[in-house]
Protein backbone atom coordinates (compact mmCIF):
# COMPACT_ATOMS: atom_id res chain seq x y z
CA UNK A 1 0.00 0.00 0.00
CA UNK A 2 1.40 3.40 -1.03
CA UNK A 3 0.93 5.90 1.77
CA UNK A 4 1.87 9.53 1.61
CA UNK A 5 0.86 13.11 0.92
CA UNK A 6 -2.58 13.49 -0.66
CA UNK A 7 -2.67 17.30 -0.49
CA UNK A 8 -0.97 20.26 1.17
CA UNK A 9 -1.54 23.95 1.87
CA UNK A 10 0.48 26.84 3.27
CA UNK A 11 -0.36 30.08 5.03
CA UNK A 12 2.04 32.92 5.84
CA UNK A 13 0.81 36.22 7.37
CA UNK A 14 1.19 39.33 5.22
CA UNK A 15 3.34 41.52 7.47
CA UNK A 16 7.17 41.61 7.46
CA UNK A 17 9.87 43.32 9.50
CA UNK A 18 13.45 43.85 8.34
CA UNK A 19 16.51 42.94 10.45
CA UNK A 20 17.77 46.51 9.90
CA UNK A 21 14.70 47.81 11.73
CA UNK A 22 15.14 45.43 14.68
CA UNK A 23 18.83 46.36 14.88
CA UNK A 24 17.99 50.09 14.76
CA UNK A 25 15.93 49.79 17.94
CA UNK A 26 18.47 47.75 19.90
CA UNK A 27 21.59 49.60 18.75
CA UNK A 28 22.92 46.69 16.70
CA UNK A 29 23.97 46.35 13.08
CA UNK A 30 20.75 44.70 11.96
CA UNK A 31 21.82 44.49 8.33
CA UNK A 32 24.95 42.56 9.34
CA UNK A 33 22.87 40.38 11.64
CA UNK A 34 20.45 39.59 8.80
CA UNK A 35 23.32 38.88 6.43
CA UNK A 36 25.01 36.59 8.95
CA UNK A 37 21.78 34.67 9.56
CA UNK A 38 20.86 34.82 5.83
CA UNK A 39 17.46 36.34 6.67
CA UNK A 40 16.24 39.27 4.55
CA UNK A 41 12.97 39.74 6.46
CA UNK A 42 10.63 37.79 8.70
CA UNK A 43 6.85 37.37 8.75
CA UNK A 44 4.76 38.90 11.52
CA UNK A 45 1.20 37.82 12.36
CA UNK A 46 -1.56 40.43 12.30
CA UNK A 47 -3.38 41.39 15.51
CA UNK A 48 -6.13 38.86 14.79
CA UNK A 49 -3.86 35.99 13.74
CA UNK A 50 -2.46 33.13 15.82
CA UNK A 51 -1.57 29.46 15.46
CA UNK A 52 -5.27 28.55 15.21
CA UNK A 53 -6.03 30.94 12.34
CA UNK A 54 -2.84 29.97 10.48
CA UNK A 55 -3.67 26.26 10.90
CA UNK A 56 -7.23 26.69 9.63
CA UNK A 57 -6.11 28.71 6.59
CA UNK A 58 -3.42 26.14 5.69
CA UNK A 59 -5.86 23.23 6.11
CA UNK A 60 -8.53 24.95 4.00
CA UNK A 61 -5.99 25.55 1.25
CA UNK A 62 -5.02 21.87 1.31
CA UNK A 63 -8.69 20.93 0.94
CA UNK A 64 -9.15 23.37 -1.95
CA UNK A 65 -6.48 21.52 -3.89
CA UNK A 66 -8.03 18.14 -3.07
CA UNK A 67 -11.72 18.58 -2.26
CA UNK A 68 -12.21 15.36 -0.29
CA UNK A 69 -15.24 14.95 1.94
CA UNK A 70 -14.08 16.45 5.27
CA UNK A 71 -15.99 13.71 7.08
CA UNK A 72 -13.40 11.26 5.69
CA UNK A 73 -10.71 13.04 7.73
CA UNK A 74 -10.47 10.92 10.83
CA UNK A 75 -7.47 12.47 12.58
CA UNK A 76 -6.14 16.03 12.97
CA UNK A 77 -2.86 16.82 14.69
CA UNK A 78 -1.54 20.34 15.11
CA UNK A 79 2.13 20.64 15.98
CA UNK A 80 3.13 23.97 17.49
CA UNK A 81 5.00 25.58 20.35
CA UNK A 82 2.65 28.57 20.34
CA UNK A 83 -0.82 27.08 20.78
CA UNK A 84 -2.98 30.02 21.97
CA UNK A 85 -4.43 28.01 24.85
CA UNK A 86 -2.37 26.14 27.45
CA UNK A 87 -5.44 23.94 27.96
CA UNK A 88 -7.93 23.66 25.06
CA UNK A 89 -6.81 22.19 21.78
CA UNK A 90 -6.06 24.02 18.56
CA UNK A 91 -6.92 20.81 16.68
CA UNK A 92 -10.59 20.80 17.72
CA UNK A 93 -11.07 24.32 16.36
CA UNK A 94 -9.45 23.28 13.07
CA UNK A 95 -11.71 20.20 12.96
CA UNK A 96 -14.86 22.33 13.31
CA UNK A 97 -13.59 24.96 10.86
CA UNK A 98 -13.08 22.41 8.09
CA UNK A 99 -16.31 20.58 8.99
CA UNK A 100 -14.54 17.34 9.90
CA UNK A 101 -16.02 17.09 13.42
CA UNK A 102 -17.20 15.08 15.32
CA UNK A 103 -16.21 11.62 14.02
CA UNK A 104 -12.44 11.96 14.33
CA UNK A 105 -9.53 12.01 16.76
CA UNK A 106 -7.71 15.31 17.32
CA UNK A 107 -4.76 16.39 19.41
CA UNK A 108 -2.19 19.14 19.79
CA UNK A 109 1.44 18.10 19.64
CA UNK A 110 4.54 19.89 20.87
CA UNK A 111 8.14 19.01 20.05
CA UNK A 112 9.67 22.45 19.45
CA UNK A 113 9.94 22.86 15.66
CA UNK A 114 9.22 19.28 14.63
CA UNK A 115 5.79 18.51 16.08
CA UNK A 116 4.16 18.85 12.64
CA UNK A 117 6.35 16.10 11.18
CA UNK A 118 5.74 13.94 14.28
CA UNK A 119 2.05 14.28 13.41
CA UNK A 120 2.71 13.17 9.84
CA UNK A 121 4.50 10.06 11.12
CA UNK A 122 1.55 9.23 13.40
CA UNK A 123 -0.85 9.61 10.47
CA UNK A 124 1.27 7.43 8.20
CA UNK A 125 0.93 4.68 10.81
CA UNK A 126 -2.83 5.13 11.23
CA UNK A 127 -3.41 5.10 7.45
CA UNK A 128 -1.10 2.15 6.84
CA UNK A 129 -2.78 0.16 9.62
CA UNK A 130 -6.16 0.83 8.01
CA UNK A 131 -7.58 2.72 11.00
CA UNK A 132 -8.27 5.93 9.07
CA UNK A 133 -8.80 7.00 5.44
CA UNK A 134 -7.28 10.48 5.71
CA UNK A 135 -5.62 12.55 8.40
CA UNK A 136 -4.28 16.10 8.52
CA UNK A 137 -1.10 17.14 10.26
CA UNK A 138 -0.29 20.82 10.60
CA UNK A 139 2.91 22.52 11.66
CA UNK A 140 2.23 26.16 12.58
CA UNK A 141 3.68 28.77 14.89
CA UNK A 142 3.67 32.42 15.87
CA UNK A 143 6.78 32.11 17.99
CA UNK A 144 8.50 35.01 19.70
CA UNK A 145 12.05 35.92 20.52
CA UNK A 146 12.65 38.08 23.57
CA UNK A 147 13.10 41.77 22.67
CA UNK A 148 16.72 42.39 21.71
CA UNK A 149 17.59 38.68 21.69
CA UNK A 150 19.22 37.15 18.60
CA UNK A 151 16.07 35.04 18.13
CA UNK A 152 14.08 38.20 17.46
CA UNK A 153 15.71 38.49 14.03
CA UNK A 154 14.26 35.15 12.89
CA UNK A 155 11.22 34.12 15.00
CA UNK A 156 8.37 34.35 12.49
CA UNK A 157 4.84 33.12 11.83
CA UNK A 158 3.36 30.67 9.35
CA UNK A 159 2.35 27.10 8.82
CA UNK A 160 1.64 24.23 6.48
CA UNK A 161 -0.99 21.48 6.46
CA UNK A 162 -0.54 18.03 4.96
CA UNK A 163 -3.33 15.58 4.17
CA UNK A 164 -2.02 12.03 4.58
CA UNK A 165 -3.74 9.03 3.05
CA UNK A 166 -3.48 6.05 0.72
CA UNK A 167 -5.86 7.24 -2.04
CA UNK A 168 -4.76 9.93 -4.48
CA UNK A 169 -1.19 10.05 -3.17
CA UNK A 170 0.79 12.82 -4.92
CA UNK A 171 3.99 12.15 -2.97
CA UNK A 172 4.65 8.68 -1.64
CA UNK A 173 6.58 8.36 1.63
CA UNK A 174 9.00 5.51 0.92
CA UNK A 175 10.69 5.57 4.32
CA UNK A 176 10.56 7.58 7.53
CA UNK A 177 12.94 7.49 10.48
CA UNK A 178 13.57 9.59 13.59
CA UNK A 179 16.68 10.51 15.57
CA UNK A 180 15.88 11.53 19.15
CA UNK A 181 17.96 12.41 22.24
CA UNK A 182 17.62 14.49 25.42
CA UNK A 183 19.51 17.64 24.44
CA UNK A 184 18.78 20.93 26.29
CA UNK A 185 19.53 23.33 23.41
CA UNK A 186 16.36 25.45 23.50
CA UNK A 187 13.39 25.52 25.88
CA UNK A 188 10.51 27.53 27.25
CA UNK A 189 9.22 26.88 30.76
CA UNK A 190 5.48 26.82 31.53
CA UNK A 191 4.11 30.35 31.85
CA UNK A 192 7.14 32.05 30.31
CA UNK A 193 6.47 34.28 27.30
CA UNK A 194 9.86 33.92 25.63
CA UNK A 195 12.08 30.90 25.08
CA UNK A 196 15.69 30.47 26.24
CA UNK A 197 18.48 28.85 24.31
CA UNK A 198 22.01 27.58 24.76
CA UNK A 199 23.48 30.00 22.18
CA UNK A 200 26.28 28.12 20.35
CA UNK A 201 25.11 24.87 21.97
CA UNK A 202 22.11 25.00 19.58
CA UNK A 203 24.46 24.25 16.65
CA UNK A 204 26.79 21.25 16.70
CA UNK A 205 25.29 19.05 19.48
CA UNK A 206 21.72 19.92 18.55
CA UNK A 207 20.77 20.99 14.99
CA UNK A 208 23.72 19.49 13.11
CA UNK A 209 24.01 16.25 15.10
CA UNK A 210 20.32 15.41 14.84
CA UNK A 211 19.79 16.36 11.21
CA UNK A 212 22.91 14.62 9.95
CA UNK A 213 22.19 11.60 12.18
CA UNK A 214 18.63 11.36 10.92
CA UNK A 215 19.49 11.94 7.25
CA UNK A 216 22.26 9.32 7.32
CA UNK A 217 19.95 6.77 8.99
CA UNK A 218 17.29 7.51 6.41
CA UNK A 219 19.62 7.14 3.42
CA UNK A 220 21.01 3.91 4.87
CA UNK A 221 17.48 2.52 5.24
CA UNK A 222 16.50 3.66 1.75
CA UNK A 223 19.80 2.51 0.21
CA UNK A 224 20.37 5.95 -1.28
CA UNK A 225 23.03 8.66 -1.47
CA UNK A 226 22.54 12.43 -1.89
CA UNK A 227 22.89 12.01 -5.67
CA UNK A 228 19.64 9.98 -5.74
CA UNK A 229 17.59 13.01 -4.71
CA UNK A 230 16.30 15.82 -6.91
CA UNK A 231 15.54 17.97 -3.85
CA UNK A 232 16.43 18.11 -0.18
CA UNK A 233 14.87 20.25 2.53
CA UNK A 234 15.92 20.69 6.14
CA UNK A 235 14.61 22.61 9.14
CA UNK A 236 15.50 26.28 8.71
CA UNK A 237 16.08 28.18 11.99
CA UNK A 238 17.91 30.71 9.81
CA UNK A 239 19.17 30.69 6.23
CA UNK A 240 22.68 29.63 7.18
CA UNK A 241 22.20 26.33 9.04
CA UNK A 242 20.32 24.41 6.30
CA UNK A 243 22.94 25.41 3.73
CA UNK A 244 25.75 24.21 6.01
CA UNK A 245 24.02 20.94 6.96
CA UNK A 246 23.30 20.21 3.29
CA UNK A 247 27.00 20.65 2.51
CA UNK A 248 27.97 18.40 5.45
CA UNK A 249 25.72 15.65 4.07
CA UNK A 250 26.97 16.03 0.49
CA UNK A 251 24.01 17.85 -1.09
CA UNK A 252 24.50 20.60 -3.67
CA UNK A 253 22.96 24.08 -3.44
CA UNK A 254 20.87 23.25 -6.53
CA UNK A 255 19.11 20.50 -4.53
CA UNK A 256 18.12 22.71 -1.59
CA UNK A 257 17.45 26.18 -3.03
CA UNK A 258 13.81 25.48 -4.04
CA UNK A 259 12.91 24.58 -0.46
CA UNK A 260 14.89 27.34 1.25
CA UNK A 261 12.37 29.96 2.41
CA UNK A 262 13.61 31.22 5.78
CA UNK A 263 15.58 34.02 4.04
CA UNK A 264 12.23 35.46 2.82
CA UNK A 265 9.92 34.74 5.76
CA UNK A 266 12.07 33.91 8.79
CA UNK A 267 11.82 30.80 10.91
CA UNK A 268 8.22 29.60 11.09
CA UNK A 269 9.26 26.98 13.68
CA UNK A 270 6.86 24.02 13.36
CA UNK A 271 6.05 25.25 9.87
CA UNK A 272 9.65 25.73 8.77
CA UNK A 273 10.63 22.51 6.99
CA UNK A 274 7.02 21.85 5.98
CA UNK A 275 6.76 25.22 4.17
CA UNK A 276 10.03 24.40 2.36
CA UNK A 277 8.69 20.98 1.36
CA UNK A 278 5.49 22.62 0.09
CA UNK A 279 7.56 25.00 -2.08
CA UNK A 280 9.26 21.96 -3.62
CA UNK A 281 5.90 20.20 -4.18
CA UNK A 282 4.66 23.41 -5.86
CA UNK A 283 7.07 22.69 -8.73
CA UNK A 284 7.97 18.98 -8.50
CA UNK A 285 7.27 16.55 -11.31
CA UNK A 286 6.33 12.86 -11.15
CA UNK A 287 9.38 10.74 -10.35
CA UNK A 288 11.19 13.49 -8.42
CA UNK A 289 12.71 12.21 -5.18
CA UNK A 290 12.86 14.41 -2.08
CA UNK A 291 14.74 14.03 1.19
CA UNK A 292 13.08 16.03 3.97
CA UNK A 293 14.41 16.28 7.55
CA UNK A 294 12.88 18.35 10.32
CA UNK A 295 14.48 19.34 13.62
CA UNK A 296 12.95 20.09 16.97
CA UNK A 297 14.93 21.29 19.94
CA UNK A 298 14.99 19.08 22.95
CA UNK A 299 15.93 17.35 20.54
CA UNK A 300 14.99 15.26 17.55
CA UNK A 301 14.71 14.99 13.79
CA UNK A 302 12.15 13.24 11.60
CA UNK A 303 13.32 12.21 8.13
CA UNK A 304 11.22 11.38 5.09
CA UNK A 305 12.26 9.79 1.79
CA UNK A 306 9.57 10.90 -0.67
CA UNK A 307 8.82 10.19 -4.35
CA UNK A 308 6.40 12.37 -6.34
CA UNK A 309 3.84 10.17 -8.14
CA UNK A 310 2.02 10.35 -11.49
CA UNK A 311 -1.04 11.52 -9.51
CA UNK A 312 0.63 14.95 -9.34
CA UNK A 313 -0.40 15.49 -13.00
CA UNK A 314 -4.09 15.18 -12.05
CA UNK A 315 -3.73 17.12 -8.79
CA UNK A 316 -5.16 20.67 -8.79
CA UNK A 317 -2.08 22.53 -7.49
CA UNK A 318 -3.35 25.88 -8.80
CA UNK A 319 -6.50 25.75 -6.63
CA UNK A 320 -4.48 27.34 -3.81
CA UNK A 321 -1.56 29.79 -3.91
CA UNK A 322 2.02 28.50 -4.11
CA UNK A 323 4.63 29.47 -1.51
CA UNK A 324 6.16 31.80 -4.10
CA UNK A 325 2.79 33.49 -4.69
CA UNK A 326 1.99 33.75 -0.97
CA UNK A 327 5.33 35.33 -0.13
CA UNK A 328 5.35 37.74 -3.08
CA UNK A 329 2.67 39.91 -1.41
CA UNK A 330 3.78 41.50 1.84
CA UNK A 331 3.77 44.71 3.82
CA UNK A 332 6.80 45.95 5.74
CA UNK A 333 6.05 47.32 9.21
CA UNK A 334 8.24 49.22 11.67
CA UNK A 335 9.28 48.06 15.14
CA UNK A 336 6.56 50.13 16.86
CA UNK A 337 3.79 48.38 14.95
CA UNK A 338 5.60 45.07 15.40
CA UNK A 339 5.52 45.42 19.19
CA UNK A 340 1.78 46.12 19.00
CA UNK A 341 1.10 43.17 16.67
CA UNK A 342 3.18 40.84 18.86
CA UNK A 343 1.52 42.13 22.04
CA UNK A 344 4.84 43.15 23.56
CA UNK A 345 3.35 46.36 24.99
CA UNK A 346 2.10 46.09 28.56
CA UNK A 347 -1.43 47.52 28.54
CA UNK A 348 -3.33 49.21 31.33
CA UNK A 349 -4.60 46.65 33.84
CA UNK A 350 -2.20 43.89 32.74
CA UNK B 1 -20.55 37.21 25.20
CA UNK B 2 -21.16 34.19 27.47
CA UNK B 3 -19.25 31.06 26.43
CA UNK B 4 -22.37 28.98 25.54
CA UNK B 5 -23.69 31.75 23.28
CA UNK B 6 -20.39 31.99 21.43
CA UNK B 7 -20.38 28.20 21.10
CA UNK B 8 -23.87 28.26 19.53
CA UNK B 9 -22.63 30.66 16.84
CA UNK B 10 -19.66 28.50 15.89
CA UNK B 11 -21.10 26.86 12.76
CA UNK B 12 -22.21 30.24 11.42
CA UNK B 13 -18.96 31.99 12.27
CA UNK B 14 -16.52 29.24 11.33
CA UNK B 15 -18.17 27.91 8.20
CA UNK B 16 -20.63 30.57 7.02
CA UNK B 17 -23.52 28.22 7.66
CA UNK B 18 -26.73 29.75 6.27
CA UNK B 19 -30.20 28.52 5.34
CA UNK B 20 -31.88 27.88 2.01
CA UNK B 21 -35.65 27.87 1.72
CA UNK B 22 -36.40 24.77 -0.36
CA UNK B 23 -39.78 26.29 -1.33
CA UNK B 24 -38.52 29.49 -3.03
CA UNK B 25 -34.73 28.88 -3.09
CA UNK B 26 -33.76 32.04 -1.20
CA UNK B 27 -30.53 31.77 0.80
CA UNK B 28 -30.23 33.52 4.16
CA UNK B 29 -27.32 34.29 6.44
CA UNK B 30 -27.33 33.71 9.36
CA UNK B 31 -29.55 30.67 9.55
CA UNK B 32 -33.31 31.13 9.85
CA UNK B 33 -35.94 28.64 10.99
CA UNK B 34 -38.54 30.15 8.60
CA UNK B 35 -38.42 31.91 5.23
CA UNK B 36 -39.78 35.48 5.54
CA UNK B 37 -41.18 35.18 2.00
CA UNK B 38 -42.83 31.77 2.27
CA UNK B 39 -43.80 31.97 5.97
CA UNK B 40 -45.41 28.75 7.27
CA UNK B 41 -45.05 27.03 3.91
CA UNK B 42 -41.33 26.88 4.69
CA UNK B 43 -41.83 25.26 8.10
CA UNK B 44 -39.51 22.25 8.23
CA UNK B 45 -38.31 23.04 4.70
CA UNK B 46 -35.28 25.19 5.49
CA UNK B 47 -31.99 23.41 4.78
CA UNK B 48 -28.48 24.22 6.01
CA UNK B 49 -26.10 25.55 3.34
CA UNK B 50 -22.44 26.44 3.58
CA UNK B 51 -21.70 29.68 1.77
CA UNK B 52 -18.69 29.54 -0.56
CA UNK B 53 -16.85 32.35 1.21
CA UNK B 54 -16.66 34.36 -2.02
CA UNK B 55 -18.36 37.73 -2.33
CA UNK B 56 -18.42 41.32 -3.55
CA UNK B 57 -18.38 44.53 -1.53
CA UNK B 58 -21.65 46.42 -1.90
CA UNK B 59 -20.89 49.03 0.75
CA UNK B 60 -18.31 49.71 3.46
CA UNK B 61 -17.32 52.04 6.24
CA UNK B 62 -14.16 52.74 8.22
CA UNK B 63 -14.59 52.48 11.99
CA UNK B 64 -12.47 55.06 13.84
CA UNK B 65 -14.26 54.98 17.20
CA UNK B 66 -14.90 51.32 18.03
CA UNK B 67 -16.22 49.59 21.11
CA UNK B 68 -13.56 49.00 23.77
CA UNK B 69 -12.95 45.35 22.77
CA UNK B 70 -11.92 46.45 19.28
CA UNK B 71 -9.93 49.60 20.01
CA UNK B 72 -6.64 47.86 19.22
CA UNK B 73 -7.85 47.25 15.65
CA UNK B 74 -8.78 50.88 14.95
CA UNK B 75 -9.22 52.07 12.27
CA UNK B 76 -10.78 49.00 10.69
CA UNK B 77 -13.01 48.41 7.72
CA UNK B 78 -16.48 46.85 7.90
CA UNK B 79 -18.19 45.91 4.65
CA UNK B 80 -21.52 44.64 3.43
CA UNK B 81 -20.78 41.67 1.24
CA UNK B 82 -23.05 40.09 -1.32
CA UNK B 83 -22.37 36.40 -1.82
CA UNK B 84 -22.91 34.47 -5.08
CA UNK B 85 -25.56 32.45 -3.21
CA UNK B 86 -27.60 35.65 -2.82
CA UNK B 87 -27.13 36.26 0.90
CA UNK B 88 -25.78 39.56 2.22
CA UNK B 89 -23.59 39.73 5.30
CA UNK B 90 -21.46 42.13 7.30
CA UNK B 91 -17.79 41.41 7.81
CA UNK B 92 -14.45 43.02 8.55
CA UNK B 93 -11.97 43.49 5.69
CA UNK B 94 -8.45 42.59 6.84
CA UNK B 95 -4.94 43.01 5.41
CA UNK B 96 -6.01 46.15 3.52
CA UNK B 97 -5.80 49.90 4.02
CA UNK B 98 -9.02 51.94 3.72
CA UNK B 99 -7.87 53.47 0.41
CA UNK B 100 -7.54 50.01 -1.14
CA UNK B 101 -11.20 49.14 -0.53
CA UNK B 102 -13.83 49.93 -3.17
CA UNK B 103 -17.45 49.03 -3.77
CA UNK B 104 -17.56 46.19 -6.30
CA UNK B 105 -14.23 44.62 -5.30
CA UNK B 106 -14.23 40.86 -4.83
CA UNK B 107 -13.40 39.36 -1.45
CA UNK B 108 -12.82 35.92 0.06
CA UNK B 109 -13.42 34.62 3.55
CA UNK B 110 -10.53 34.23 5.98
CA UNK B 111 -10.49 32.69 9.45
CA UNK B 112 -9.43 35.16 12.15
CA UNK B 113 -9.71 35.99 15.83
CA UNK B 114 -12.88 38.03 16.43
CA UNK B 115 -12.30 38.92 20.07
CA UNK B 116 -10.82 37.66 23.31
CA UNK B 117 -12.48 37.51 26.71
CA UNK B 118 -9.47 39.18 28.32
CA UNK B 119 -6.19 37.32 28.81
CA UNK B 120 -7.71 34.40 30.75
CA UNK B 121 -11.02 33.92 28.93
CA UNK B 122 -11.95 32.23 25.68
CA UNK B 123 -10.76 33.37 22.27
CA UNK B 124 -13.55 33.73 19.73
CA UNK B 125 -12.82 32.93 16.09
CA UNK B 126 -14.78 33.39 12.91
CA UNK B 127 -15.04 34.81 9.44
CA UNK B 128 -13.54 38.01 8.14
CA UNK B 129 -12.72 38.88 4.54
CA UNK B 130 -9.75 39.95 2.47
CA UNK B 131 -9.58 41.49 -0.97
CA UNK B 132 -9.03 38.93 -3.73
CA UNK B 133 -6.04 39.04 -6.04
Amino acid sequence: MDVGIVSYGVYIPKYRILPEEIGRVWGKDGAAMGKGLMVEMKSVPGLDEDTVTISVEAARRALKRRPIDPRDIKAIYVGSESHPYAVKPTATIVAEAIQAAPDLTAADLEFACKAGTAGIQALLGLVKAGYIKYGISIGADTSQGAPGNALEYTAAAGGAAYVIGAEGVIAKVNHTVSFTTDTPDFWRREGMKYPSHGERFTGTPAYFKHITGCAKMLMEKAGTTPKDYDYAVFHQPNGKFPVRVAKMLGFEMSQIEKGLWTPKIGNTYSGSMLVGLAAILDEAEPGDRILAVSFGSGAGSDGFDITVTEEMKRYNRSAAPTVKEITSVYKIIDYALYTKFREKIKMEGE
Amino acid sequence: MPVPRYWRYQDQRYNLAGSRCTVCGTVYFPQRPLCPKCHRKSLGKMERVTLSGEGRIISYTVVHDPLSDYEHLSPYIMALIETPEGATLLGQIVDAEPDEVEIGKEVEMVFRKLREEGKSGTIQYGYKFRLKG
